[in-house]
């Protein structure tokens, strides 16, 4: 093979495979443009739809009528801490009738699902009685380990009443371990988790009580308890 | 009248080369998510959805794609579509997005979608690859749909549970209890379930075939159906 013709063809190989490159960026382009514009088309209402489940969810949490303030307006930054398993800042609703909080609604996380976290929320009335527990977000099985979604059935509701001390410590475990509350044979790592991170909510709302129902205007922790208006 | 061709489709999607029981394709969503009709229908169409406009995509480019890239051209087609409907389902059919959960984007793995792209829809007109999608499509969806109603009449006795989820509360009254006062049987519900009761919805298609190629006498025609055994090795789950 002579030199001039040996340039030619690996001139050409090269033409072609910058062209090939060029057809798949090509597409990946184009690609991407209509994801984007997908993504900005279904923004509002994604965002939207989320919201209104959100305040639905907070809903089912707490009594009927007990309180008369918006929730999400009344939402306050919960710290990072290990017994609400939160990596980022969370946050907790307080419910309130009047100025006096009724109840408070945490966000809690379950750290250690069969696979990986499970978002929880979970109301408390002030005087520490759960008024309801709810799954935000999971990736448990589905059809295995996603009874917890009250959706599908009514698993979580047996939450509801159980107080930091009844049932007692060695109480707060699925039956299989020992404890009180039911879970499904086949999916037992999911209802663990969120049992004893509902445990560890209450124990987080038992330590700071006061600091969760202060009244707005102190939203920061006040040093000394003042006398609610 | 319909052409020849569109009854070659026809037959080829939901009989003689059915991605569920005969090409084995897509089995990922099939065993996993047919534990009840709801699932299996919502997730049949979802998944037919895309079949249509990934075949009708990649058919009316599918001359200006050099051959060495095809593949990683169609897979990026089908990874837009499908996040572009999981977008609009979440956007606007809130609870099919819900009952769907994880594996709407995981309709971007299941093997049937590249696997008419790359034998059909890349060789063909775009409104032919658009109704082989959908004939593809729905073949999948009505095996997923007899699968799961097999799985939920067995496993919990009812037919429709979970409709509320998908349709809204008003619905609930759909639900059909066809065994009253049934315990359950768990094993048809769990993974297991799927992969008995689609052991014999394959073993009912292959009696039916053989039924029939007895009574023509003609046993030349049978070899026209796909060994599943073969065709079941490019499977990813």
């Amino acid at each position: 093979m002579s030199g001039p013709l040996a340039r030619d063809a690996l001139r050409e190989t090269l033409r072609e495979t910058a062209s090939t490159a060029f057809t798949l960026l090509l597409f990946a382009v184009v690609c991407a443009a209509l994801l984007a514009g997908a993504y900005l088309a279904t923004r509002p209402a994604i965002e939207h739809s989320e919201q209104a489940e959100k305040r639905a969810l907070l809903i089912q949490v707490l009594p009927p009528g007990g309180f008369d303030n918006d929730l999400v307006q009344a939402a306050r930054a919960l710290p990072v801490d290990r017994l609400l398993g939160l990596k980022r800042p969370g946050q907790a609703y307080v419910a309130r009738r009047g100025a006096t909080a009724v109840a408070v609604v945490l966000e809690a996380v379950a750290p250690d699902g069969y696979a990986g976290e499970i978002r929880l929320l979970v109301g408390i009335t002030a005087d520490g009685a759960l008024t309801g527990v709810r799954v935000t977000a999971h990736k448990e099985t589905p059809g295995l380990g996603d009874y917890i979604e009250v959706a599908k059935n009514d698993w979580i509701l047996q939450f509801d009443g159980k107080r930091l001390d009844a049932p007692a410590t060695e109480g707060w475990k699925v039956r299989k371990d020992g404890g009180q509350f039911d879970a499904y044979a086949g999916a037992t790592i999911t209802p663990r988790a969120v049992v004893k991170a509902v445990h560890s909510a209450l124990r987080y709302f038992a330590a700071h009580r006061d600091t969760l129902l202060a009244a707005p205007g102190d939203a920061a922790p006040p040093p000394q308890k003042e006398p609610t208006p | 009248m319909i052409s020849a061709e569109t009854r070659d489709i026809l037959v080829n999607g939901l009989w003689k080369q059915n991605p569920g029981i005969v090409q084995l394709l897509g089995l990922c969503p099939l065993l996993a998510i047919s534990n009840n009709v709801v699932n299996a229908l919502s997730l049949g169409l979802a998944t037919t959805l895309v079949m249509a406009l990934s075949s009708g995509a990649v058919a009316l480019v599918r001359n200006i794609i050099p051959n060495q890239i095809r593949i990683a051209v169609f897979v990026l087609i089908i990874a837009a579509l499908v996040t572009g409907v999981e977008l609009a389902i979440h956007a606007w059919a809130l609870p099919l997005y819900v009952v769907l959960g994880v594996f709407l984007p995981l309709i971007t793995t299941n093997c049937i979608v590249l696997a008419r792209v790359e034998a059909f829809a890349s060789k063909r007109s775009a409104a032919h690859s658009v109704f082989d999608g959908v004939v593809m499509g729905l073949g999948l969806t009505a095996v997923l749909v007899v699968l799961g109603a097999l799985r939920e009449i067995l496993g919990k006795g009812t037919l429709l549970s979970g409709i509320d989820l998908a349709l809204g509360p008003e619905t609930r009254g759909w639900v059909l209890h066809v065994i009253p006062d049934y315990d359950g049987f768990l094993l048809a519900i769990l993974p297991p379930g799927a992969f008995i009761g689609l052991g014999l919805l394959i073993a009912l298609r292959n009696m039916i075939e053989n039924v029939r190629a007895e009574r023509t006498l003609t046993p030349a025609t049978t070899h026209l159906a796909a060994p599943p055994a073969t065709a079941a090795s490019g499977e990813a789950a």
